[in-house]
């Protein structure tokens, strides 16, 4: 017979309610699990989805995720031309914070060039870019309708598709733009600056009387023309040809053109060891202290379940019950507690995780670890009880 | 063969000069089938000889023999398996019946067959004659907190009797009962007394729940004082 069942069974509704709470303790665990899994995959979306063997970034950074990089334009044809590189692709991308309906609106803009890899994941509504300038494809986290028009900068965009959720390694919903239209919202000065700046070099071309007139204007459209230029992009991807070297090919880029080039294996190291690691030590502190909490709570479940059961625990032993029989019934009861609570916490996240502000990723094997210390501390915790209950005598059974 | 031998029982609790002696010297033997009734007031030490007896207290001088089997001699006889002792020959029954609260009338009494080895559809069956017999054949899917007090202390003899104990012991089976309840649960103890072949030991304050027993022991200041026969 088994006495754990009927124990729950008897006292269902106080089992029941007791579960839910260690569930939802339980959830907030598989949720903290969930939200480190999914830094990591915001972390990596972008490098996955692009699937560059090695990143040219800035020399002496470790952009463009970490930290700002930015390099001419033209160093893609350079690059291009390292034995081992099958193709190159630069791009151009910032966080960019508007108003919409009133509220601010984050998200991720990368601009890319039509004629190379970079661009959108697949397409799930309307169509990829196809003019130069002034359309746009957002991720469907957006939630911006097709054909919508958003202004950035001091142009306006139209939606012309909607891609897969694609998020950047801060969580924010990925837009793609031309390459060229990206460089414009980045690193085009606005009107007055322009005109200030304009002035400026005027007065000082002018200033400079050993130039003739013709001279002097065409100094002053060539120092124009290097200040406002916005052939900048913050990284080139490098697709190799197959059979490449890739350390050789790294070396190559780097030797040449004064610029650092990361492999897509550091690239990952970059960003889920070092952007997320104080994240990762967070969320996992966090968890460890709710699972030393759920122990407890546990615990103390089963000893004062075991000290109300005090008169029953020593009527078996007077009527001859093995020890295991009363070990039985607390270890039980303690796992039923766990599996139930587990469940619950796993059923509430299961329902809810899509709600969540930041993407939370369920991978089994967490799942799997998270059960298994669960029934670790069920059974470390239903030691108390244990020994309460192994200490009682017989004689507790006699008297009114 | 007795079903109880007890040579000198002496219990004192405490150690060096803080000792109560709650027993001293009890000797007597009992008959399977006898019923005997252990009388005296409150601390007298009947209950202390009942819990030597049912293997719970361990008695600090003397011996104890059940069913042929010496269970103590000055102190625990060695290698002796006290709860398999209590699991095979010794039935108990308590003054509040003591039933597990999260079982059904029938689930306490299979719960005491099934601990000794019976399989469950064996104890289910035992369990169902049991009740039947003590008029709760109606009742076995009744919690105890749905019981009445009588019904509570039949469902306890039922469990008692399960495993055929050669030796029943009865700590104040009627004091939570009234008087009607408590003379039907002493008949009952009587006829089963002599149906099993059981010895039964029932230690009570009350007087008059004591007729028709076979033998009557008084316990006063720990000793035996008075045994009378029927």
């Amino acid at each position: 017979m088994n006495l754990a069942i009927r124990d729950i069974r008897y006292h269902r509704g106080r089992f029941i309610l007791t579960s839910i709470g260690l569930g939802l303790l339980l959830g907030v665990v598989i949720s903290m699990g969930g939200i480190y899994r999914g830094l990591i995959a915001d972390a990596l979306a972008i490098l996955n989805t692009n699937k560059a063997d090695i990143w040219v970034v800035q020399q002496g950074t470790s952009g463009p995720f970490a930290e700002s990089s930015r390099i001419p334009e033209e160093s893609r044809y350079r690059i291009a031309a390292v034995p081992g590189v099958a193709a190159v692709s630069p791009l151009a991308f910032q966080t960019i914070q508007i108003e919409r309906s009133g509220k601010p609106f984050r998200f991720f803009l990368i601009g890319y060039g039509l004629d190379s890899f970079g661009g959108p994941p697949d397409i799930i509504a309307g169509r990829n870019i196809r003019q130069k300038h002034y359309e746009m494809v957002v991720a469907r986290a957006m939630r911006i309708e097709l054909g919508e028009k958003i202004t950035l900068g001091q142009n306006e965009y139209t939606v012309v598709g909607i891609s897969e959720n694609i998020v950047s390694s801060g969580g924010d919903p990925v837009a793609y733009v031309t390459l060229s239209d990206a460089q414009e919202i980045q690193f085009k000065k606005s009107n007055h600056a322009i005109r200030n700046d304009r002035a400026k070099i005027g007065a000082g071309v002018a200033g400079n009387k050993a130039l003739s007139p013709q001279q002097a204007e065409l100094l002053k459209q060539n120092i124009i023309a290097a200040t406002e230029s916005t052939h900048t992009v913050n990284t080139v991807m490098v697709r190799l040809v197959p059979g490449a070297d890739l350390k050789e090919t790294q070396e190559r880029i780097e030797r040449w053109n004064r610029l650092r080039a990361i492999s897509d294996a550091e690239q990952t190291a970059i960003l889920a060891k070092g952007m997320i690691e104080k994240a990762r030590m967070q969320l996992g502190l966090f968890r460890v202290i709710l699972l030393v909490i759920s122990g407890v709570i546990i615990s103390l479940i089963i000893y004062t379940s075991t000290l109300d059961k005090i008169r029953v625990i020593a009527t078996l032993k007077l009527i001859g019950s093995q020890n295991r029989v009363i070990i039985g019934m607390i270890l039980q009861q303690s796992l039923l507690m766990g599996v139930l609570a587990y469940g619950i916490g796993y059923l509430v996240i299961l329902l809810t995780y899509e709600k969540f502000p930041r993407r939370i990723v369920l991978e089994a094997f967490d799942l799997q670890m998270l059960f298994v210390i669960v029934m670790a501390i069920c059974t470390i915790s239903s030691f108390v009880g244990i020994r309460k209950a192994l200490k009682v005598e017989p004689a507790e059974a006699l008297g009114g | 063969m007795f079903a109880i031998e007890v040579d000198n029982l002496t219990k004192i609790y405490g150690k060096g000069e803080t000792t109560v002696t709650a027993l001293q010297d009890a000797t007597f033997k009992v008959r399977p089938g006898e019923l005997v009734a252990i009388l005296g007031p409150s601390g007298s030490g009947k209950t202390t000889l009942l819990t030597c007896i049912g293997l719970i207290n361990e008695p600090t001088l003397g011996t104890v023999v059940i069913d042929g089997t010496t269970v103590a001699d000055g102190g625990w006889h060695g290698g002796i398996d006290l709860k398999r002792m209590r699991r095979e020959k010794l039935g108990f029954i308590f003054q509040a019946h003591n039933l597990i609260p999260f079982l059904t009338a029938q689930e306490n009494v299979m719960i005491a067959l099934e601990i000794n080895g019976l399989t469950r559809n064996e104890a289910k069956k035992r369990s169902v004659e049991l009740l039947s017999a003590l008029n709760l054949g109606h009742r076995i899917n009744n919690y105890p907190s749905a019981l009445s007090g009588g019904e509570s202390q039949r469902v306890a003899i039922a469990r008692a009797l399960a495993n055929r104990p050669k030796v029943i012991l009865a700590d104040e089976p009627t004091a939570a009962l009234d008087t009607e309840n408590g003379k039907n649960v002493m008949d009952l103890l009587k006829k089963l007394a002599v149906e099993n072949h059981s010895a039964i030991m029932v230690v009570t304050h009350d007087h008059r729940m004591v007729d028709g027993f076979d033998r009557i022991f008084t316990v006063s200041d720990g000793r035996i004082t008075d045994e009378k026969i029927s």
